[in-house]
């Protein structure tokens, strides 16, 4: 069907320096005149707006090559400058070559019979350490050179050449024009350009020095028309509107036969403004400005930086059918699927080519039109071209519509979408998920899912494309779906799992529940499992037994839940051995250990045994299951979670006045000068860390205090310990005591001279007076207390904020340094350019997500041979 | 056990699993059961092998890059109380990465030979290992301006502990300090200028000169502390002199390291520098409590290796060695190397990511790697 198409591909670039010769070939104009436009607002001929160059107003017509706007990719002109001019990137390599050159006859200051030996060497070094080796090398023999003064060809004697930064060389402190140092350029022969690592084809160096001058075409300097109809020029117009002004007077002050003063004047001005054409941040120069006074954005401003052509526009492509809103949760979906409100599903669409089979479903689409979902947008004929659909043109539309076209039809369920978060810092923060048309604005997602990109409903905001190609699609769904990234390729482990609520509720359930057998399957069928036939026919079924529903027939697990201690008396009355066999649940509560995501093997082993699509819809299941118990058991927390009876609050204030005894002693002992330091420290560093550790202790016995006291079913316990979220210090912090605030791993001592705040005494090291909390939330702080909270907590702010962005940089760097390192074929990992950088990947071959945390589990296998 | 059929596996299976068999099989095994295992395990093993064309790079870059952004700033760090301060987190990885010059905290690990690791005469041991400045061994240090000289006394103790002589110290002094004579006086040591040159200033500086001077012990070594690791008695100290530590008789020079990763590949060779820096990176993740396959690091510190010098990870390092012109100058000073490349005419020949990338062609990556050769009805091959 359709044409042939005609794949071509850029197999090399070549990179080189335009010649003065070639400049003139490629101009289609020669520019004479700073004007840009006559009175009626046509462009002048042989201005910087020529039409020859390009067109960027509707209506006209390029008059090289006759083709309209947008279609027109504009040409170059060029300007032939009054006198030459060094071009500002090169002075360097001028430098070197002046220095190294014969003032006289242009031949290197190296005897004949050496520079072979040079360039062989040269080759030498560059076939084993490529091209920056190479540079390296001439580098070093330049620098030899520099102290030559006799030509070894023609005796003469050489002068010391110096720069002036930016632009201007002296010898002997005498200025050379760029006249002549083009002239000595000129005189360098081929061979010898060679020994500089110039390729004379590519590069002569006489060719540093302009004497013409290439216009950018219009098309790349388009100007703006404002709203007052006013134009606005581009700044490289601007720049260049400069340069071909002071060229001009140039001309004619030469013309005129000016005295060389001015001459001269002019011609610096002239140096002046091509540097800045090319480049406006040169140290040593004031940069070229605007009126307003900003300056101007000249070539290499336009390529350099993250703003730049290069990183912005040509390593980085924008899309189209690519959609962002806020998300929420919806832990009814699946993992795999993803909500998008009709507004957008009406807005992105996908293109499907007509056949005779399924031209008549197409047309369902169209009839509908674009404002009724599910309808079509758009039809794209054979040759290209695109028709909107509106209710005026429907009929025609579909009458016109015929195998070959293509319609745009609105999203639908079950369509390929690729869903995004930045910053998307791995892989897995782009996967590839099922359309599911939902009412309502925003993006829903399983919260399942929210570990691998990083989300919360905090007002998060995420992006979604739609691939348009058959290619694209089949790409998206092979390698992107989430069932296929649900191992991780850093640790080897589940990356996707339960959290939060599903955690707490499985938790519950296989911990304490009894349901009757009509409320057990009530809850698995809300939890959408619709095979019941392993539920036990009994009055009254165990929460285990409801979870084993999930699991398959022949599963078989051995694990460890979060409390696991290794003591087997403890182990048994925590449950936390985890026992399944042959899909039942015999022992064990199920807690983060083994749904949460990069913890445990339970979901590992899924994969493994069941494969992905299986694994994510028991892990659905799961999720939902655990929701539901919450919803039937009520699941709220208050204030209450955190009381503990008064004989315990009594045992923590004891427990803390016995440490603040304890440091009080300390600090008597080193006040008398009795202290003894730890090798290798000051006293007062011992004292700190001594301090320090007895505070630590004390407030590490509080926490076990409080979590041994509190009441062990209510909910907040039950979040910290089936791992849902919190832990017992952040309950420790809530019922007993904060504890030592540090800055940098010490207690903190910065403020005022000697004291930490004007309400202590100068020299205090007591623990209230550096930073201890011995309050609790629930009881309050003291002001001072509250202030040095506020201090560790501005701490780590600055701490994300200053991580943030270097974090960022060590990533980018890495990436750019290892993108193109890959397997290849023999199993080696290479480089872009065929290096071997390991002969076997890893030592051993293994490709992390495929392993079980990262090793081949021999156990397992010996097990199951020898059972 | 069956050697045997282990040994035909040997080919086959990676040494690590085969260990890891031998160690959890019964010993009394039948050779069927045995097979039947190694068989199940290379099926298994050839499952999870790397497929050709994985960007195993940008894995690794991503493995590393994104933990990056969990990891504290917190520069210091205690592990345990009476241990030294050692930088952390996100600064260390940064610093390995860069293979900057000067790390913020170098450190050695000195394994001692007997009887020295029993913890016998270490103390003793290390304060010699330490480098000694004579601020160190010095009671008091005045400028006595009403005969313009300097004027010392010694601290007797600690020069007896570290085995320095009277003798030796005014050798020392006399030795470094020009333009002054040395004297001993009673308690004191005298220093005089020689010559007319006898201003407050010179004096003062000569003072502070004289306080920074090295004694003895190894230079760059400015901390020692001894240490139990495990059952046997260690040192570590802050500063590094890898050099001169291993050639010393009584340190067990086989397991002596230091944590500059240049510093070992200029005595210890390319190989263990690369070790160094894996084992280097691994330590801070682990510290973390992030979770990183070693493959990933092992990769990074292969790319920083591979020139047989350590490179760091900068645009004057790694990245600087690409081959393409267009993938160097995507990265950071794109000028510099447009323009390098124009003079000397480089060809670029797109064989990596983002020159696909800018030219909107297929990376020759992943399912971009594979390539149709067609035959053509002369018989040439053409892609």
């Amino acid at each position: 069907m359709g044409e042939p198409v005609i794949h071509k591909q850029v197999n090399s670039i070549v990179f080189g320096v335009l010649s003065p010769k070639i400049i003139k070939k490629m101009a289609s104009a020669k520019i004479v005149t700073p004007e840009l436009y006559d009175k009626e607002g046509y462009p002048v001929d042989g201005g910087l707006m020529d039409i020859r160059l390009g067109v960027i107003d509707p209506g006209l017509t390029c008059k090289t090559c006759g083709a309209k706007l947008k279609e027109c990719i504009g040409h170059f002109g060029y300007i032939e400058l009054a006198r030459p001019v060094i071009h500002f990137n090169f002075v360097s390599t001028v430098m070197t070559l002046l220095k190294c050159t014969c003032r006289e006859c242009g031949r290197v200051l190296i005897p004949n019979n050496k520079t072979d030996l040079f360039s062989k060497q040269l080759e030498e070094i560059e076939k084993e350490g490529g091209i920056s080796a190479r540079r390296a090398r001439l580098k070093s023999i330049v620098t030899a050179l520099k102290t030559t003064n006799k030509c070894p060809f023609c005796k003469s004697r050489q002068q010391k050449i110096t720069l002036e930064k930016p632009t201007t060389f002296y010898e002997n402190e005498k200025r050379v024009t760029p006249i002549e140092i083009r002239a000595r350029l000129e005189k360098i022969p081929d061979d010898d350009c060679k020994l500089f690592g110039i390729n004379p084809a590519a590069f002569r160096p006489e060719w540093s020095v302009l004497t013409i001058l290439p216009i950018p075409p219009v098309t790349m300097r388009p100007s703006i028309t404002l709203e007052s109809g006013e134009r606005s020029e581009d700044d490289l117009t601007h720049k260049l509107g400069d340069i071909i002004r002071i060229n001009q007077r140039l001309f004619e002050n030469i013309n005129a036969g000016a005295p060389e003063i001015i001459i001269e004047d002019l011609w610096d001005l002239l140096q002046y403004h091509i540097t800045t054409f090319f480049d406006n941040d040169v140290a040593q120069l004031p940069p070229a400005r605007h009126r307003s006074g900003q300056p101007l954005k000249t070539i290499a401003a336009r390529i350099k930086s993250k703003e730049g052509r290069i990183r912005h526009n040509l390593a980085g492509k924008r899309t189209n059918f690519s959609a962002r809103t806020v998300i929420s949760p919806d832990p009814m979906i699946d993992l795999d699927e993803v909500g998008i409100p009709t507004e957008i599903a009406m807005k992105l669409t996908v293109p499907e080519k007509v056949t005779e089979w399924n031209k008549e479903y197409l047309k369902k689409f169209i009839e509908k039109g674009p404002k009724t979902y599910p309808g079509a947008n758009y039809i794209v004929r054979p040759d290209g071209k695109k028709k909107k659909i509106t209710d005026e043109t429907k009929e025609q539309v579909m009458e016109e519509l015929q195998p070959g076209y293509s319609v745009e039809r609105h999203l639908l369920d079950g369509d390929i979408a690729i869903f995004n978060r930045q910053p998307s810092l791995h892989r897995v923060s782009m996967m590839c998920h099922r359309v599911r048309v939902l009412p309502n604005k925003t993006f829903r997602l399983n919260p399942a899912v929210c570990a691998p990109y990083n989300a919360d409903f905090d007002g998060d905001e995420m992006n979604l494309h739609i691939p348009q190609t058959e290619e694209a699609r089949a790409e998206a769904e092979i390698l992107m779906q989430v069932k296929t990234q649900l191992i991780s390729p850093r640790y080897g482990l589940s990356i996707i799992g339960c959290i939060q609520d599903a955690i707490s509720g499985c938790y519950l359930l296989t911990k304490f529940c009894n349901f009757s057998r009509e409320e057990a399957a009530e809850l698995l069928l809300s939890a959408r499992e619709t095979d019941l036939s392993t539920l036990p026919n009994k009055e009254k079924v165990s929460g285990k037994e409801i979870f084993s529903v999930l699991l398959p027939k022949n599963f078989s697990f051995e694990g460890k839940a979060k409390g696991y201690s290794g003591n087997q008396d403890v182990d048994k009355k925590n449950d936390t051995v985890v026992t399944i066999k042959n899909g039942k649940l015999i022992s064990g509560v199920m807690d983060v250990a083994n749904l949460g995501e990069g913890s445990g093997l339970m979901i590992r082993n899924f994969v493994k045994q069941y494969g992905e699509q299986r694994t994510i819809e028991i892990l659905g299941k799961i999720f939902r299951l655990g929701i539901e118990v919450l919803l039937k058991l009520g699941f709220s927390c208050g204030i209450g979670d955190t009381d503990i009876p008064d004989e315990i609050k009594q045992e923590i204030q004891n427990t803390l006045s016995g440490a603040y005894k304890d440091v009080d002693d300390m600090i008597a002992i080193y006040r008398e000068g009795n202290f003894e330091a730890f090798p290798g420290r000051t006293i007062e560093e011992t004292l700190e860390l001594k301090i320090l550790e007895r505070l630590n202790e004390a407030r590490n016995k509080i926490a076990s205090l409080v979590s041994k006291n509190t009441q062990k079913d209510t909910a907040t316990i039950i979040m910290a310990t089936s791992g849902a979220r919190g832990n017992p210090l952040n309950l420790a912090q809530m019922a007993g005591c904060v504890g030592q605030q540090a800055l940098r791993g010490q207690r903190i001592k910065k403020g005022y001279k000697g004291r930490t705040m004007s309400c202590f005494k100068k020299g205090d090291l007591s623990p209230s007076a550096r930073g201890f909390i011995k309050g609790c939330f629930k009881s309050g702080l003291s002001p001072s207390e509250f202030f040095f909270g506020a201090m560790t907590g501005r701490d780590s702010l600055m701490d994300t904020a200053l991580r943030t962005p270097k974090s960022g940089y060590l990533y980018r760097r890495l990436a750019n340094a290892m993108q193109d390192v890959r397997v290849e074929y023999d199993e080696t990992v290479r480089d872009a350019t065929g290096n071997i950088i390991q002969f076997t990947y890893g030592e051993d071959k293994l490709d992390v997500s495929k392993t079980e945390g990262g090793k081949l589990n021999v156990q397992r296998i010996i097990n199951s041979v020898l059972e | 056990m069956d050697e045997e059929l282990l040994k035909e596996y040997s080919e086959l299976l990676p040494q690590k699993v085969l260990d890891e068999i031998k160690d959890a099989v019964p010993s009394n095994i039948s050779k069927s059961k045995l097979k039947e295992i190694l068989d199940k395990t290379l099926e298994e093993y050839n499952t999870m092998k790397v497929s050709p064309g994985e960007c195993v790079g940008l894995v690794g870059a991503e493995s590393i890059g994104e933990p990056g952004t969990q990891m504290t700033l917190n520069t210091f760090h205690f592990a345990g109380v009476s241990e030294m301060n050692v930088t952390m987190g996100l600064p260390r990885i940064i610093e390995i990465l860069d293979c900057s010059k000067s790390l913020s905290t170098p450190m050695m690990e000195i394994y001692l030979k007997s009887p020295l690791n029993k913890g016998k005469g270490i103390k003793e041991f290390a304060e010699n290992v330490k480098e000694t400045k004579l601020r160190e061994c010095i009671k008091e240090i005045s400028v006595n301006i009403g005969n313009s000289s300097i004027e010392i006394s010694l601290d007797k103790e600690k020069m007896d502990l570290l085995h320095i002589t009277r003798k030796k110290l005014i050798s020392i002094m006399d030795a470094s300090l020009k333009g002054f004579t040395v004297k001993e006086n009673d308690e004191l040591i005298v220093v005089k200028p020689r010559g007319k040159d006898d201003t407050v200033n010179s004096l003062f500086k000569a003072k502070e000169k004289l306080k920074e001077m090295y004694v003895s012990g190894i230079k760059g070594i400015t901390q020692v502390l001894p240490v139990k690791k495990g059952e046997e008695y260690i040192i570590i100290t802050a500063g590094t002199n890898l050099k001169v530590v291993l050639e010393m008789e009584e340190v067990d020079a086989t397991r002596t390291i230091s944590n500059d990763s240049l510093e070992i590949s200029e005595i210890l060779g390319i190989e263990a520098a690369r070790e160094s820096v894996l084992n280097e990176v691994k330590k801070v993740i682990d510290v973390q409590g992030l979770n990183v396959d070693v493959r990933h690091i092992m990769l990074v510190a292969d790319i920083m290796c591979i020139s047989g010098a350590v490179k760091g990870i900068t645009r004057y390092g790694v990245v600087s060695e690409k081959s393409s012109v267009l993938a160097r100058a995507s990265f950071e000073t794109p000028l510099k190397h447009i323009i390098n490349a124009s003079i000397s005419g480089e060809r670029d020949h797109l064989n990596s990511v983002v020159e696909n990338v800018m030219l909107n062609q297929v990376i020759p990556i992943g399912c971009g790697m594979p390539k149709l050769v067609l035959e053509n009805e002369k018989g040439e091959k053409a892609k």
